[in-house]
């Protein structure tokens, strides 16, 4: 009794802050916990004050609804998680014109129409996801690139971007991330591009940033930097000096900022091998991302795309919000973040593709071949050396491809092909186990039969 | 009636024996036919293997052609030959076992492991290939055999006169016993086996504590604690022993004569090394053992501690296609013959094909080599005999010809005694002969051919491929009760139907079985014979099959009786499934009611194109007669058109008005329009409509009568349901949402926002969003709340209004509705395409000067071409939004595009005001000629039109340089289609290979064969998306409004 009496305290000091009250109110959910009327009055809220409060914290007294009746109601009911986060919003939003009895009504039709939308036992699922999938292969373009933007980055699209998913590949054609920043990072576009720095790979001999000779003359390799362009990347010249340095060789800064350096050995051979050495050097950035662009999103939030993909690196630097950043590239999430992750990685990718083409497949679909790629735990290709390849049935994977290998393989190894999928009972004459052809039913006769 | 069901199929190796069981015959002669014409006995089409003559009989079965399924023969070989498919295995085998006692080169802990794995896969239903692998590379990796030196060194013991007879005898037999050996018998009953016997350290130690020490309890009385491990291995014979508190060092050391075995510094044991049994080679030292009573403690030790004795291995090499060589220590190379390996492979014993992945009931390794060759019916390999009387032969019987041919001149040769080199080169052949009559498509193997050239079709050709016999004759087959024609429109008949050419309708039947109640309907089709409501054929109540001809049909007629088949022709009403290939989704299969009709072609209502993807320019489809009940049900309730207006796709219909029907409902629903009762009737014709209800108003006429007169959305809202409430945006909608600005709703002035009310249409204008296919959110909410029947009432009404409207109103759309005035093309001229082209030179000018920026990563020639081809892609739009200005909102093409009847804005811009850019992968054209892309135009051209920019429209006509950069771009999209066409059919292909398994079971969850659970619950809520509205369970929002409305 005395939480709630602290409770109630606290609300009537608070006044009416709607914030705030949303935030009790999502608390009281949680903790079970009822403040009425008498609470407040007691610890002596002003009496015009106690409707508001207990408005604004679904604790209406008398024909409305309170929020935790709502939930209640909500958690009894076999409706899935997603209808009932749509459903709780939605009644939220108009709970003033609810009473209980309404709310009641709603969830039951609710959940009437949930039980009618139900899938039945016994649907071939499979062959409608891969139907649905495939089906519009057709239809989309098979221009490979696209670029978000101008200037931006190249993504593969279209159907070779979903067979490459599907494939399961090592590496996507075109790898690319998607960088959201921390909350400190992500509103100043300063920090933002300081960051993209960071992450974009330069090398000594990148673009603009330096010119590398060698001279044969006085057997040296001459390295002038732009000092410009080293400054927008935030990289100093001590910083290349020092790398240089570690290459174990002696270098000395002319008076036009310029670089000599000398290799150890005074030969032709070993002169051209520092020069590649210094050229290669890795002067910032990440190994694996050519490119970080800036760019802003709606909500006014400063972001990077970058073409090269590298996870477990951009995922250690400061200021990027790790639970944000993605990468399209599915193993590389699979070996991060888990198989649940590349799992909905797949979901993601496909969809985002789909979508892109102006194909409209249904979700369910896409998850249902991403659980069937990842099922096993690990992320298995769809064709001959993945999922088809690896089916129990010997028949099935005969029909598929490598028709004699698969038949020589299950001679050795004495397989027996139980004939429980599609394809096997298709090659033997008999009805296929799914859907109307997986109901077994033997009538029993009661009595003569008419002849 | 009861049929038997297959439960399963085991697949396994024919052993030579059961080879022979199964033979019918033994082939022995290379041919065919004789002079006579008949078959020759004991040749290839032997009688006794089937007939596949008319007339004769198989002499096995003693069935006639059609009856008899023809019977294996068999053939033997004179010398054994490897079985092409598994030369690879074989070599991998010969690498993992022993070449003296064929055991599986791993020791018992690896063993151990290894079942447990197997054992693992096998119950998972995995392929146990992957175990198998290691497997061999594990075992392919020892140097010596760990098992065979012992038999040899206990064999060595006893008898030494034993030995050279080669068999073992009870005497030794018995004491290997005793000595707790289980004997395996080929490991001994080797002629060759030598006296000589190796030992030699490993510098491994097997991890197996609990052995070492009941060795050292056993042997040496020393015990120590349970816990004991082992826990360093020092060089090759210290072992450091411990249990945690103090540790016992073993040193095993060898010296001239004598193996010293030290236990801390306790126990030391000595073992002289005497001649009697054999000799030992401990490294390179040679002991000879003394005490024959100390072999038993000397063995435990070798034991124990992997001293592995015997062979070393020697390493196979295999060279393609069927040839094995084993190196030995010296590196010479000796090659193994077919009957080598055989003999290596049948030393294997049964518990070691386990390792292999075999199982010895079903596959013995042996089995590989093969020394009996089955002989398959003649049944399977048909002769044809040609017109003029000569028989040509299967490819099968070819090789099979070859086969005995070389088999007989082997045998005579080796009888003749003739020198080897002839006697290999003919086993050689043999080999190939074999090897190509399985697979004639083995690398390094010469393809066999015919005479012709052609190579020929073996035993793999026959299964492998698209036209094979799993996909092609199993998986899938040509059938009966087909038929296949153009399809052509017909809007008359409902979208259910499907008009069958009478020509068709006579050909194809449907078996009826005669009744009491149908016999007199039966037997006047009898009666009519071929004339079309009749039947073809009669089958009479002894099963006796009669075809209906001008003579009998009257008696036929007259006959029938219960008991009968009527096989009748094909009438209206009938079930039937369409399709139209390529069958990329279930509804590229529809069941239809059939409507005999005259003419040649199949109809098909227009409103059902869109799940086929069919058209009507030529396009062809299928139609299957179904021919028992059960099928016809199961058609009728889950395949009919109406059920599969919803797509599983996506949850929206795909079937729904389209072109025309869009534009016509449009036109009639767009604004206020008035129409009197006569009118509307007009409107109403064929619609199944009976109450017009009450009129919006009356007019006044010029005679002062009132006339009552209904506004265009209250005629279309008659078609509606009484009690349909709806609201969506139309195809119309401008988006001002997204726009950023507010949404009028009602007053929309484009009529985009739609309310239906209580079934009638409030505001808003109907179009592809509400009865267009896959989007009609109308006929999705029909569908969803009043069912399938008159969600295709609605389809069929709309299609009526909207065609009896535009056909009253006229609609057209020819080349002058392209027409744009003088003045919009001056502007199309000026203010986008010139604007655009000063851009580009300025922006060369500029990269010519180098002043160009280039854009963050990127070169500046790439932002060049960026900001090109962005200037250019803008001067189009220009284009179109001036075009579409001057075109108006009245324009037909603009009325289409607009309403998503057919086109699209571009198309018309295109048409109207510029063609605009063509591209090639995505770039303005710069191939051709050097430097530049025609040679009309000066090299290093950047400008837009050398680039292949085409400023016309298609209604002005293209300039010769523009039609030919619009030829290079068009091509590319041609070769995009025909790419993508292959690419997605066998993506397709295999995903609905990997996933067409996969069930949802009764408690919700998806599952494979092998009952692995793919998802717990289906699309992780359990709904079916075909009974969602676009993939949405449930309209909250509605819901509610309802509910408050109700309440208040």
């Amino acid at each position: 009794m005395g939480d709630k009496k602290e409770v109630a305290k606290d609300l009537s000091n608070l006044g009416i802050d709607n914030e705030m009250a949303e935030q009790m109110q999502e608390e009281f959910i949680l903790s079970e916990l009822t403040v009425g009327r008498d609470d407040l009055l007691e610890v002596g809220a002003d009496e015009a004050c106690t409707d508001d409060i207990l408005r604004m914290l679904g604790r209406e007294e008398e024909g409305e609804i309170k929020l935790c009746d709502i939930e209640a109601k909500m958690n009894e009911s076999p409706i899935p998680v997603s209808i009932k986060s749509e459903l709780r919003e939605k009644l939220r939003t108009v709970r003033m014109k609810l009473n209980a009895a309404n709310v009641d009504a709603v969830l039951k039709r609710v959940e009437r129409e949930y039980e009618k939308a139900k899938i039945e036992p016994r649907e071939a699922v499979g062959i409608v996801a891969a139907q649905s999938i495939g089906e519009p292969g057709t239809q989309m373009t098979l221009r490979t690139f696209h670029y978000a933007g101008v200037g931006a980055i190249y993504i593969t699209l279209g159907l070779p971007r979903i067979i490459e998913l599907v494939d399961a590949r090592k590496k996507p054609s075109t790898p690319a991330m998607k960088v959201m920043l921390e909350k400190e990072y992500a509103y100043t576009r300063n920090r933002t591009e300081e960051l993209a720095m960071e992450i974009e790979v330069t090398h000594i001999n990148d673009k603009q940033v330096s010119k590398i000779e060698s001279s044969i003359d006085d057997m040296c390799v001459w390295l002038s930097l732009n000092t410009r362009e080293l400054e927008k990347r935030y990289i100093k010249k001590e910083e290349i000096e020092e790398k240089i340095r570690d290459l174990d060789v002696l270098i000395e800064e002319t008076k036009d900022g310029k670089f000599k350096i000398h290799p150890k050995i005074k030969t032709y051979h070993e002169l051209l091998r520092l020069e590649g050495k210094v050229s290669n050097m890795l002067v910032k950035g990440i190994e694996g991302i050519k490119r970080a662009i800036v760019r802003k999103t709606p909500d006014g939030e400063y972001m990077l795309y970058t073409e090269g993909s590298a996870l477990k690196k951009v995922l250690k630097i400061e200021g990027v919000d790790s639970t944000r950043t993605t990468t399209n590239n599915i193993l590389e999430i699979a070996d991060v973040l888990g198989i649940e992750a590349a799992r909905n990685a797949i979901i993601e990718e496909m969809m985002n593709t789909l979508d892109e083409q102006g194909l409209d497949v249904d979700a369910r679909h896409v998850t249902l071949i991403a659980d069937a790629m990842t099922m096993a735990g690990d992320v298995t290709p769809i064709g001959r050396h993945g999922l088809a390849g690896k089916k129990a049935s010997v028949l099935s994977r005969a029909a598929f491809e490598v028709t004699v290998d698969n038949l020589l393989d299950a001679a050795i190894h004495g397989e027996t092909d139980e004939l429980k999928g599609v394809t096997e009972n298709v090659i033997v004459g008999q009805p296929i186990r799914l859907g109307t052809g997986s109901v077994e039913l033997l009538a029993k006769s009661y009595g003569e039969m008419t002849k | 009636m009861r049929t038997k069901k297959i439960k399963g199929l085991k697949f396994g190796l024919l052993s030579p024996k059961e080879i022979r069981k199964m033979s019918a015959a033994k082939v022995i002669t290379a041919d065919t036919y004789g002079e006579d014409g008949f078959p020759i006995e004991m040749g290839l089409v032997n009688q006794r293997l089937g007939v596949i003559d008319p007339g004769l009989r198989c002499k096995t079965c003693g069935g006639r052609m059609g009856e008899c399924p023809g019977h294996f023969g068999h053939i033997e070989l004179a010398a054994p030959v490897m079985h092409i498919g598994y030369v690879k295995l074989i070599y991998r085998i010969l690498n993992a076992t022993c070449r003296k006692c064929g055991r599986v080169l791993l020791d018992e802990g690896e063993r151990k492991q290894f079942l447990e794995e197997i054992e693992r896969y096998r119950e998972r239903q995995e392929d146990i290939g992957t175990v198998v692998k290691l497997i061999f590379n594990e075992a392919a990796k020892k140097e010596v055999c760990m098992y065979c030196g012992e038999y040899f060194s206990i064999a060595a013991e006893g008898l030494e006169e034993d030995m050279s007879t080669g068999a073992v005898s009870n005497k030794l037999k018995k004491r290997l016993e005793e000595a707790g050996f289980s004997i395996s018998k080929k490991a001994l009953l080797k002629k060759d086996m030598d006296n000589k016997c190796l030992f030699s350290w490993r510098d491994a130690l097997d991890n197996d504590g609990e052995q070492l020490r009941k060795f050292l309890m056993d042997d040496f009385g020393i015990t120590w604690a349970k816990n004991a491990t082992i826990t360093k291995i020092q060089k090759e014979r210290r072992i450091s022993v411990s249990d945690g508190k103090k540790s016992v060092e073993i040193t095993i050391t060898a010296k001239k004569d004598r193996i010293t075995i030290e236990l801390g510094d306790e126990v030391s044991y000595e073992l002289p090394v005497k001649k009697a049994l054999g000799k030992l080679n401990i490294y390179n030292y040679k002991w000879e053992i003394e005490d024959g009573e100390k072999v038993y403690i000397l063995k435990r030790v070798a034991e124990m501690l992997n001293i592995y004795c015997g062979e070393r291995v020697r390493r196979i090499k295999y060279e393609k296609p069927t040839t094995y060589k084993e190196i030995d220590e010296e590196g010479n190379e000796r090659r193994l013959m077919p009957t080598d390996v055989r003999e290596r492979l049948e030393r294997i014993p049964d518990e070691d094909t386990a390792y292999l992945g075999m199982d010895s009931k079903s596959a013995r390794p042996e089995w590989m080599v093969l020394t009996v060759l089955p002989v398959p019916p003649v049944t399977a390999r048909p002769s044809i005999t040609l017109e003029s009387g000569q028989r040509s032969e299967d490819d099968l019987t070819h090789k099979l010809v070859d086969i005995i041919r070389i088999n007989q001149r082997f045998m005579e040769n080796r009888d003749a005694g003739a020198p080897q080199l002839i006697i290999e080169d003919l086993w050689e052949l043999l080999q190939y002969h074999v090897s190509t009559y399985f697979d004639n498509d083995v690398a390094g193997v010469p393809p066999a051919r015919h005479r012709s050239g052609r190579p020929l079709k073996t035993m793999a050709q026959r299964l492998k491929g698209k036209e094979g016999r799993f996909r092609g004759s199993l998986s899938g087959k040509r059938v009966n009760f087909s038929a296949r024609t153009v399809i052509s429109p017909d809007p008359d008949i409902d979208i259910g139907e499907v008009g069958v050419p009478e020509d068709i309708a006579k050909e194809l039947t449907i078996t009826v079985n005669v009744t009491e109640r149908n016999r007199k309907l039966l037997s006047d089709a009898v009666q009519r014979g071929k004339n079309h409501p009749g039947a073809n054929y009669v089958r009479r109540a002894d099963g006796k099959k009669v075809k209906v001809t001008d003579i009998n049909y009257e008696t036929l007629a007259e006959e029938l009786d219960v008991g009968w088949k009527v096989e009748r022709h094909l009438v209206d009403g009938d079930l039937v499934l369409f399709n139209r290939q390529p069958s990329l989704h279930r509804l590229s299969i529809m069941a239809h009611y059939v409507r005999v009709m005259p003419g040649k072609t199949f109809r098909l209502n227009p409103s059902v194109c869109p799940p086929y993807n069919a058209d009507y320019d030529g396009d062809e489809m299928n139609m299957h007669v179904l021919q028992t009940e059960e099928a016809r049900a199961e058609a009728k309730i889950l395949m009919a058109v109406q059920r599969n207006i919803i797509s599983p796709r996506f949850g929206r219909p795909i079937i729904g008005g389209l072109h025309d029907y869009i534009t016509g409902i449009f036109l009639l629903t767009q604004g206020v329009k008035n129409f009197e009762k006569e009118a509307v009737l007009d409107i109403l014709d064929n619609v199944d409509v009976d109450d017009l209800g009450e009129p919006a108003g009356t007019y006044t006429s010029s005679v002062y009568e009132e006339i009552p007169y209904w506004t265009n959305k209250q005629i279309f809202s008659l078609i509606l349901p009484k009690d349909l409430d709806l609201q969506f945006r139309a195809t119309v909608c401008e988006k001002c949402i997204e726009k950023g600005l507010t949404c009028e709703k009602e007053k929309c002035p484009h009529e985009a926002y739609v309310l239906i009310k209580g079934g009638k249409l409030i505001s808003g204008v109907i179009d592809e969003a509400a009865v267009g296919s896959f989007k009609g959110r109308i006929i999705d909410r029909i569908f969803r709340h009043y069912g399938e029947v008159p969600a295709k009432e609605f389809i069929r009404d709309v299609s009526r209004l909207a065609i009896n409207y535009i056909l009253q109103s006229g609609f057209s759309f020819g080349i002058s509705d392209e027409d744009i005035p003088k003045e919009g093309k001056e502007q199309i001229r000026e203010e986008a395409v010139r604007e655009a082209e000063k851009n580009v030179d300025l922006l060369i000018r500029a990269y010519e000067a180098e002043e160009l920026e280039a854009l963050p990563g990127r070169t500046v020639e790439e932002s060049l071409e960026l900001l090109i081809m962005q200037n250019l892609g803008r001067a189009r739009d220009e284009a179109g939004h001036i075009a579409e200005k001057y075109l108006g909102i009245e324009n037909p093409g603009v009325l289409m595009a607009k309403s998503g009847a057919r086109g699209s804005m571009l198309n018309l811009t295109q048409m109207a005001a510029c063609v605009g850019q063509q591209s090639v992968r995505g770039e303005r054209i710069r191939r051709g000629y050097q430097q530049r892309t025609l040679p009309h135009f000066r090299p290093g051209d950047r400008s837009a039109d050398a680039r292949g920019f085409v400023r016309a429209s298609f209604k002005d006509g293209l300039s010769p340089t523009e039609y030919f950069f619009h030829a290079v771009g068009g091509r590319e999209a041609l070769v995009d289609t025909a790419v993508r066409t292959s690419q997605s059919g066998y993506f397709q292909r295999r995903l609905i290979n990997a996933l067409q398994d996969l069930e949802v079971k009764y408690d919700g969850t998806v599952r494979e064969t092998r009952d692995t659970v793919v998802q717990f619950k289906y699309g992780e809520d359990g709904v079916d998306p075909s009974k969602t509205e676009g993939g949405k369970v449930v309209d909250i929002d509605e819901i509610i409004r309802e509910e408050i409305e109700e309440s208040a």
